[in-house]
């Protein structure tokens, strides 16, 4: 058990708490929206993603990271739009822009 | 640390910062969107710092990958319908996950060829596989189960459990040879490919109607594949975002799972579905008759009605009929009649399924009622409508014992003054149970199509 592996440990459970937290007070007509809003957070594996690709590590890890840069982008890219396309429907008054 | 490392270090903080204060403006409708776009910001703003990092030598090969990324997400997130938005989830699941395992695969060449990793890294690389790889699979099989393009019934076949045993076993024994003696690709190669089986043999069983549950946990496991990612190449911002989205999905999952009154385990191991439970509880369709009404009647019932509640549920996504109940409701409205309406946590194929539908066609989100907010209006309304909603709605769940559905919370549909169910024919739900609402004596039974029956509701208000 290294240092820095403890202190990762810190934040993934702080971070799973505050998650639980901030998630429980999302209403239920948003939940839509916060799954695919969440998911394109979970596209932030790209930046692992980014950092296997362009570090020259061979062609085979080259070829990996490629494909999960692609897909780890449509996972965000996707994600955000299709969340965005969602929010700006949920109006208040009908005609409301 | 350089300065360079400082400022990516502080630009990925900003992420993570950005990424929680979307999810908190997500909390309320009006906030939401900027949210959401606050939360892209952080993500492009740790993408920009990622390549600034002096690891990266060539961008040749990363542009490649950012532009067909870009293209496809761009593309799948304008053409998909909203009624298809489970599906889209469902593969953007899919896509996080097997980018994690491509990730994990990729670290484990590394490592492979010289003289092994430390333990922890050895176990994260493998648990990033793992989970990556389940939650590809078993993305998969549920957006091609929401499809229609896998059978959506819950598949059973014969030794199913032994079956799931043999792979866990794989895993486990692959893995721990694994921890023991990195160098093997062919021993990686089989723990890969147990893992994948095992993601779709996990999803295949489970039922459409328990879809909701199934994209929940797949969402959870995609960031926490994330975060596991960030365990190994050491990036606290994979790690606080993954956990992030893990947490989310574990809520949602638990809320799906509380209105349905069923375990997490019962959800994945039930087969709920899979057979047609004919009269449960001796509520046999037997002797019973249903009552059918024609358009024109239920116009009038609607038109004088003081107070609608509308229950919308499957039925209505499958025949993209929310235009068609959102003009219906402008029609009863110019009447004065006041239109309310009813959303089960488990209406549709994901949770706020209906919700969205609903916004699509212009339904202002003050009209929309959860549960526990309009359950006790049902006795003041004049008419329940319901739209292709069945099991959420069945009083079986309140006393019959003997029915899968017992105990699961239901809207109080039954206590309103008349019913009329709009429904395709009288084939039970996806749960596979008889209804005994349809055999109400206030219940009046529309057949057809929904959209072509609201569309025939609309002429008939409007001439009433």
């Amino acid at each position: 058990m290294t240092e820095a592996l403890l202190s990762s440990l810190y934040i993934f459970v702080l971070a799973m708490f505050l998650g639980f937290a901030v998630i429980t007070k999302v209403p239920p007509l948003l939940h839509t929206p916060l799954m695919s809003g969440s998911n394109a957070i979970s596209g932030v594996t790209i930046l692992a993603a980014l950092l296997v690709t362009g570090s020259q590590q061979g062609p085979l890890q080259t070829i990996l990271g490629v494909l999960a840069v692609a897909l780890a982008m449509t996972n965000v890219v996707g994600g955000y739009l299709v969340t965005d396309r969602m929010l700006q429907m949920f109006k208040k008054k009908p005609g409301e822009k | 640390m350089t300065l360079r490392e400082i400022l990516i270090a502080f630009a990925y903080m900003m992420a993570a910062a950005c990424f929680v204060i979307g999810l908190i403006w997500l909390q309320t409708p009006k906030r939401a969107r900027a949210g959401n776009i606050l939360s892209a910001l952080g993500m492009l703003v740790a993408i920009i710092a990622t390549l600034l990092s002096k690891e990266i030598i060539d961008y040749s090969m990363i542009a490649l990958g950012l532009v067909i990324g870009t293209a496809a997400g761009a593309w799948m997130a304008r053409a998909v319908p909203m009624t298809g938005m489970p599906q889209m989830v469902g593969l953007l699941n899919g896509f996080g996950g097997a980018a994690s395992a491509l990730i994990a695969a990729a670290e484990y060449f590394r490592y492979a060829s010289g003289t092994g990793p430390t333990l922890d890294l050895s176990i994260t690389i493998l648990l990033t596989m793992l989970i990556g790889a389940v939650t590809f699979s078993g993305s998969m099989i549920a957006a091609g189960k929401l499809q229609g393009v896998v059978n959506e019934r819950a598949v059973t076949y014969p030794f199913q459990q032994p079956i799931n045993l043999v792979i866990a076993l794989t895993i486990l024994a692959t893995g721990v040879y694994l921890v023991v003696d990195f160098g093997h690709p062919w021993v990686f190669g089989y723990f890969i490919i147990a893992s994948l089986v095992l993601g779709v043999l996990f999803t295949i069983p489970i039922g459409g109607a328990d879809m909701p549950v199934v994209i929940c946990l797949l969402n959870s496991l995609s960031g926490l594949a994330a975060a596991m990612a960030g365990f190994v190449v050491k990036n606290n911002a994979l790690i606080i975002s993954g956990s992030l989205v893990g947490a989310s999905g574990i809520i949602l999952t638990q809320i799906m799972c509380w209105a349905m009154n069923r375990s997490l385990a019962n959800v994945l191991f039930g087969a709920f579905g899979s057979t047609v439970v004919a009269g449960a509880g001796g509520q046999s369709a037997a002797g019973k008759t249903v009552r059918p009404i024609q358009p024109d009647e239920a116009a009038i019932l609607l038109a004088y009605a003081q107070l609608v509640i509308i229950v919308p549920g499957y039925g209505m996504a499958v025949s993209q009929a929310q235009h068609a109940v959102r003009q219906l409701a402008d029609e009863l409205a110019k009447r004065g009649v006041t239109v309310k309406y009813a959303i089960h946590p488990v209406a549709g194929r994901m949770p706020g399924h209906m919700n969205v539908l609903l916004a699509e066609a212009n339904v202002p989100y003050d009209q929309l009622y959860d549960m526990d907010q309009i359950n006790d209006e049902f006795q003041r309304a004049d008419v329940a409508l319901i739209i292709g909603a069945n099991d959420v709605v069945n009083p079986a769940a309140r006393y019959d014992r003997s029915s899968p559905i017992y105990g699961m919370p239901i809207l109080n549909a039954d206590h309103a003054k008349n019913i009329i169910v709009m429904k395709r024919s009288m084939n039970p739900g996806f749960a596979g149970i008889e209804n005994e609402l349809f055999y109400n004596e206030k219940t009046r039974m529309l057949f057809g199509d929904a959209k072509e029956s609201l569309t025939k509701l609309i002429n008939e208000v409007k001439s009433v």
